[in-house]
């Protein structure tokens, strides 16, 4: 095996949801207490060196300048910080930054983390501003909100391919059936195929329970250079694979809707890199900002034949239990997507799944797990694989 | 046939030109052709490529020579959805369709679906590009073109 990248010492997620009365610098102290908690050997102000964190929009709170502000909240100034943004991509980004800095040898102790505080503004108020991440003077001018972009996406899968209105349901169902199992889950609840098909129309084909909601959170990562990661766990996990591409912004300029290119050469990266191809994993958080969107991912990823994503879930593989469990914590549809938060929280799910801690959502013997996260309409595209390191 | 369009910059027309008074390849310039009724992109002098929307490096061959022309307005529907949670400004229209549609000439283009009743929607719909004429009073001063079924 190749020495890995970075090893994950420490997790921490806040609550997913509706967090009122908390600013967003609170959630990400949330998550980073759980962090620093879980990991009593690791002293916070002595041992991190460095913070990189994401965040898609000032909008929200009237905030700029969020890296300096979160590192105060978790009591690390004068620390150097970073913030990165791409749209619902941007702490996965953070976490690439994260590993050019341990690789490069400049840090060997960093936190990274991301955090989105939403629920405040009104649908129409976050409509408006997750459509900033679209091409303003070709997209948004044109009324193209984001919803729209996927449900663009959907339509030329289902005459592609013949995905229906009801596979896609099915990826809105099994989220929502592990989010029951996960207690910091926006949602958890059950839903029915029929409840999906009969919500209220988005973005045609794209019902409202085929769409995340807007949530509140938090989540971060202690990473280490591997070889110290023993000094503060003896369960590490590694980062075996990284992969990040970039696309056009406007959807249009693509040539095939029915495939994300980013996730595509960032798997091939990351599978290249970690060694490993799609039949060794054990478990996979996947970007389910729209259902269609972890039908395509299912595809892109090589878990299943392009335009089989619909089959993939019809056969039950991507649940608890199946081939290839997705979306163990719920995904972005139940756990919530909050922006910003979102790519760490997923490589939280896969610490917690190779460490044994997941709970009543744990994957048995999981050894092996992927992240696949994307920004915007699959402009930005990344995918980390994980690997136990005890 | 796409053609070619003289660069030129009439004084007072707004565009935006370089030092030899050529339309630059830019997003506003593209707009202000819209108010003209014409629909432009611009085609790569090295490589041929024709660019939407329209730039001034090629990214098929990094050329930096591109030039203005004038697309047919006509085209197929490549895929589409019909909007029901719009931004604000576009509440009014509600429920809308958009969608992307490919040029006879080859270029992309996404934009809104208007004359059509939404049931009649469906892929490879043959679409023609039309021109508002208001102009917001605010930035961005642009008109806007739209789709509809081709006449």
């Amino acid at each position: 095996m190749t020495q890995p990248l970075a090893s994950i010492v420490s997790a921490g997620v806040s609550k997913f949801g509706v967090r009122e009365g908390l600013y967003g610098r609170e959630l990400f102290a949330e998550a980073a207490r759980e962090a620093f908690d879980s990991c009593p050997n690791l002293e916070p102000k002595r041992d991190i060196q460095a913070l990189f964190v994401g965040m898609m929009s000032d909008s929200y709170e009237h905030q700029a300048h969020v890296a300096p502000l979160f590192l105060d909240w978790i009591g690390l100034l004068p620390k150097p910080a970073f913030r990165t943004e791409a749209a619902c991509a941007s702490s996965s980004v953070a976490m690439r930054t994260a590993l050019f800095a341990i690789a490069s040898g400049m840090c060997d102790v960093v936190l990274v983390g991301g955090v989105e505080k939403m629920t405040h503004v009104s649908t129409t108020g976050v409509t408006e501003i997750l459509a900033m991440a679209s091409d303003f003077p070709f997209e948004q001018w044109h009324g193209i909100s984001f919803p729209g972009i996927f449900g663009m996406m959907a339509v030329d899968h289902m005459n592609r391919y013949g995905t229906t209105e009801e596979q896609m349901a099915k990826v809105a169902v099994k989220n929502h059936e592990h989010g029951v199992l996960n207690p910091k889950a926006h949602f958890q609840k059950r839903i029915t195929v029929s409840d999906v098909l009969t919500s209220r129309p988005v973005a045609w084909p794209l019902k409202l329970y085929d769409c995340c909601p807007r949530s509140d959170g938090a989540s971060c990562l202690v990473l280490t250079s591997p070889k110290i990661a023993r000094k503060f766990t003896d369960t590490p996990v590694n980062i075996i694979g990284s992969g990040h591409a970039q696309d056009t912004l406007s959807l249009c300029e693509r040539e095939n809707f029915s495939t994300m290119k980013v996730t595509k050469l960032a798997a091939q990266q990351a599978y290249e890199m970690a060694k490993v191809g799609p039949k060794d994993i054990d478990v996979a958080e996947l970007h389910d900002c729209f259902t269609i969107a972890e039908i395509i991912a299912y595809e892109d990823l090589g878990f299943c034949p392009q335009g089989k994503g619909g089959e993939l879930i019809d056969e039950g593989a991507t649940y608890l239990g199946g081939r290839i469990p997705s979306n163990t914590s719920g995904g972005l549809k139940a756990k919530g997507h909050p922006v910003g938060a979102t790519g760490t929280a997923q490589a939280c799910e896969i610490y917690l799944q190779l460490t044994n801690q997941a709970g009543r959502r744990q994957v048995a013997g999981a050894e092996i797990g992927l992240t696949e996260n994307v920004g915007g309409s699959a402009s930005t595209g990344v995918v980390h694989i994980y690997q136990r390191g005890d | 046939m796409a053609t070619s369009v003289m660069a030129s910059s009439p004084e007072g027309t707004g565009f935006i030109c370089d030092e030899k008074g050529s339309v630059l390849p830019t997003v506003e310039n593209f707009y202000k052709f819209c108010g003209e009724r014409k629909l432009m992109g611009v085609k790569c002098k090295a490589c041929g490529a024709l660019l939407w929307p329209p730039r001034g490096i090629c990214p098929k061959c990094f050329s930096y020579q591109v030039e203005w022309i004038e697309f047919k307005t006509r085209g197929k529907l490549l895929t589409y959805t019909i909007v029901h949670f719009p931004p604000s400004q576009f509440q009014a229209f509600a429920p809308y369709a958009v969608g992307i549609m490919r040029l006879t000439e080859g270029p992309q283009l996404p934009g809104m679906i208007k004359n059509i009743k939404l049931e009649d929607l469906h892929i490879g719909l043959d679409l023609e590009v039309d021109f508002e004429t208001a102009v917001p009073k605010e930035w961005p001063r642009w008109p806007r073109y739209f789709f509809k079924p081709a006449s």
